[in-house]
């Protein structure tokens, strides 16, 4: 297992920056997971760290070591690709034997098997063993590339979105497998997804990523409670953080134009008063109820069993909520809502940085 | 497919089959007519109008792989009778098989040109198709620099006609020491080859995702352990296509071979043709020696036909 860093990497390819100065470190034996919208290089930086592709500039370590001059089976890292990773000419068992038979590992064969049972059976892939693979589901391609990776014991597991093709129900119990795997190997993960509940659910650390910039890394709770910028205010979360543009006047939250007004309780900095601001608040943060301050219209509602999702129109505004099942509102309806005035996020408009980050 | 075929279509149908059948007789109908020939008697392989029924025999092959001439005399009856089924049939047409002192059965030029030409197509199609894999795949995979030029270039010496270089090329060989021999030969077929061959499996390298190497590099493999283990296996189907394409380039390629050859290292094409000149022409042995002279293209087509199949298609068919 080991410690990976990135320092200062830059990639580009041709006249596209695909990464831009990141830094990054991952500890030995985290679950680690990269989070980010398509093309904002989450593949680039596992391409990278698998050595499959050189930096244009910067640095990557391994347990200490520049690993620059490198090749891929070098590095010793596993790696599930976000497609095409099967040897289509084999079966399901000869792909998994398919590592273990490199030169440099010299596996005995009575381990191989074993490793290789093991793998099927935690994948549940054991009565595809014999089948060739051009013959699998997506979910089951998905499952043995997976299980080529963890018939290894490799320095770091690379995976890139390997759960985006499987169906809702198996995707949510390989997440629990493949944490479990993680902490029962003591291995270090480095996950790429595009899905913030994978990330939010899996990670010991996330970090996101926004056009090849690492906007924010931090625990998935750091994340959620104090999102460095309205970009990863809204990605991260489900439904995600209200962000409305006002002012602050007198310790209270003024959304322009005069549409309504709230209280706000968190800290205020100097020089927050002067200057435009976006709102950040979440939707289990919004509560709807008689005698709340602010009059608004039900827009839409959204039954997801346990709670309700309520978006509210407010003048030119539109606002989310969160509310349990129980609450009884219809389309169209009047209602009142107040905010948790303590978890207010306040970002500087025009940068949309957390004026909490922004020092 | 429509599951319901009205009438119309059923009759169009017909018509489609009708005519793909005229052209398979069309394209059939010289080989039928070489095959014919090379069984007939000798006095009625020119007859007008040709025969068509006659009782086949084997003469014009045993008259193909022995060396022969004129008799003067005809055979006395012992001489006759203690020769066996194959002399006598050389007897019949007023020739009789050259022994050597000892008197062994001299053979006929044809057995060693069929070997060169077996000899030479096969090498130059291993070279021409193994050089062009591992051409195509550092052109597929690496940044080149000038690739198209490159390839351009490549290609570039397939735009004269042969007969431009011919010339140039014999006088070459001749300063060479490569005259007449089977490398020259197969310098030659390879390097003729190779444009085609490298062109064709940049196409089928293309279409493997180098996702499968990617990961086989990942697993611990060295980058050739890679190509020989995954590349490869994946271009089996390019690679069948191109040799298949080169070996009857090579196979039947006439002008250069007779330029550069003309007895150890001569092939069958110009060859055959040569035999016509020899005497008055007996065009049953010329048959019989095109006849056999085809086989092998039509095997080697015929054992990698499903391979073919789906090469010519330049990896369409693949997912
Ligand atoms: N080999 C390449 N040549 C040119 N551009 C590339 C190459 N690889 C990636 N890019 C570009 O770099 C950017 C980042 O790509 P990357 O594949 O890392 O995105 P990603 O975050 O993995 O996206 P996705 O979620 O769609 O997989 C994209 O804009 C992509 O077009
Ligand atoms: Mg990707």
């Amino acid at each position: 297992m080991a410690h990976i860093q990135l320092k200062n990497i830059t990639k580009v390819f041709g006249r596209h920056t695909a990464l831009k100065n990141l830094n990054l470190e991952i500890e030995d034996g985290q679950f680690f997971v990269l989070l980010g919208e398509t093309g904002a290089g989450k593949t680039t930086t596992l391409r990278l760290v698998a050595g499959l592709e050189k930096p244009t500039s910067g640095q990557i370590f391994i347990d200490g070591v520049d690993v620059g001059d490198w090749g891929a089976a070098e590095r010793d890292v596993a790696l599930v690709l976000q497609q095409y990773s099967l040897y289509p000419r084999y079966t399901v068992r000869e792909n998994l034997e398919f590592p273990l038979k490199s030169k440099i590992r010299r596996v005995p064969d009575d381990e191989i098997k074993e490793r290789v049972a093991r793998a099927a059976r935690t994948l549940r892939i054991e009565h595809l063993l014999e089948r060739k693979t051009d013959r699998l589901s997506g979910g089951e391609m998905q499952r043995v590339s997976i299980g080529r990776a963890i018939v290894r014991k490799p320095r770091v597991f690379l995976m890139d979105e390997p759960l985006s093709a499987l169906d809702a129900k198996l995707r949510e119990a390989l997440r629990t497998e493949l944490k479990d795997l993680q902490r029962r190997l003591g291995a270090t993960f480095l996950f790429v997804t595009h899905d913030q509940i994978e990330a939010m659910s899996m990670g010991d650390r996330v970090g996101v990523l926004n056009h090849g910039h690492l906007v924010q890394t931090g625990t998935p709770k750091e994340i959620y409670d104090n999102p460095r910028d309205t970009f990863v205010a809204s990605f991260v979360g489900s439904p995600p953080m209200n962000l409305i543009d006002g002012s602050l006047a007198g310790g209270r939250a003024v959304i322009a134009p005069k549409t309504f007004e709230l209280p706000y309780e968190g800290a205020v900095k100097s020089g927050a008063n002067d200057r435009p601001l976006t709102f950040g608040i979440r939707p289990e943060d919004v509560v709807i109820e008689a005698g709340a301050p602010v009059p608004a219209t039900v827009h839409d509602v959204e039954n997801h069993g346990v709670e309700k999702i309520v978006t509210l129109r407010v003048g030119e505004n539109t606002l989310r909520a969160t509310v349990p099942a129980s609450t009884q509102v219809e389309v169209e309806q009047d209602v009142r809502f107040a905010w948790n005035p303590k978890k207010v996020a306040l970002f500087d408009k025009h940068s949309g940085i957390s004026l909490r980050h922004a020092g | 497919m429509a599951a319901v075929t009205t009438s119309t279509e059923r009759t169009l149908n017909k018509l489609a089959i009708a005519g793909v059948l005229i052209v398979t007789l069309i394209f059939l109908a010289p080989i039928y007519w070489i095959a014919s020939t090379a069984f007939k008697p000798r006095n009625l392989s020119t007859t007008i109008p040709p025969t068509v029924v006659f009782t086949p025999e084997v003469s014009p092959f045993v008259k193909l792989f022995t060396k022969r001439s004129q008799l003067r005399s005809p055979p006395t009856p012992e001489e006759y009778a203690a020769a066996p089924w194959w002399e006598r049939m050389v007897f019949d047409g007023g020739e009789k098989v050259v022994r050597d002192g000892k008197g062994n059965v001299q053979w006929s030029g044809y057995p060693s040109r069929f070997m060169n030409s077996l000899i030479v197509a096969t090498i130059s199609t291993i070279l021409a198709v193994g050089m062009g894999t591992l051409t195509a795949y550092g052109f597929s995979r690496f940044k080149v620099k000038g690739e198209g030029d490159l390839l351009f270039f490549i290609l570039s010496t397939r735009m004269l006609p042969p007969v431009v270089v011919a010339i140039p090329m014999f006088l070459m060989y001749r300063t060479f020491g490569l005259n007449d021999t089977h490398i020259g030969l197969i310098i030659l077929y390879t390097a003729f080859n190779l444009s085609f061959s490298v062109w064709l499996m940049k196409g089928f390298m293309d279409e493997i995702p180098k996702e499968y190497e990617e990961a086989a590099l990942v697993d611990g493999y060295t980058r050739m352990q890679a190509f020989f283990k995954v590349v490869l296996p994946e271009a089996a189907t390019g690679i069948a296509a191109t040799a298949v394409f080169c070996f009857i380039t090579a196979w039947n390629e006439y002008a250069f071979a007779l330029i550069m050859t003309n007895r150890r290292a001569q092939t069958a094409p110009p060859f055959i043709p040569s035999q016509v000149g020899s005497g008055l022409p007996d065009w049953t042995v010329i048959a019989a020696g095109t006849l056999l002279f085809l086989l092998p293209v039509a095997i080697f087509t015929f054992l990698l036909r499903n391979h073919l199949l789906r090469g010519v298609t330049f990896g369409a068919i693949r997912k």
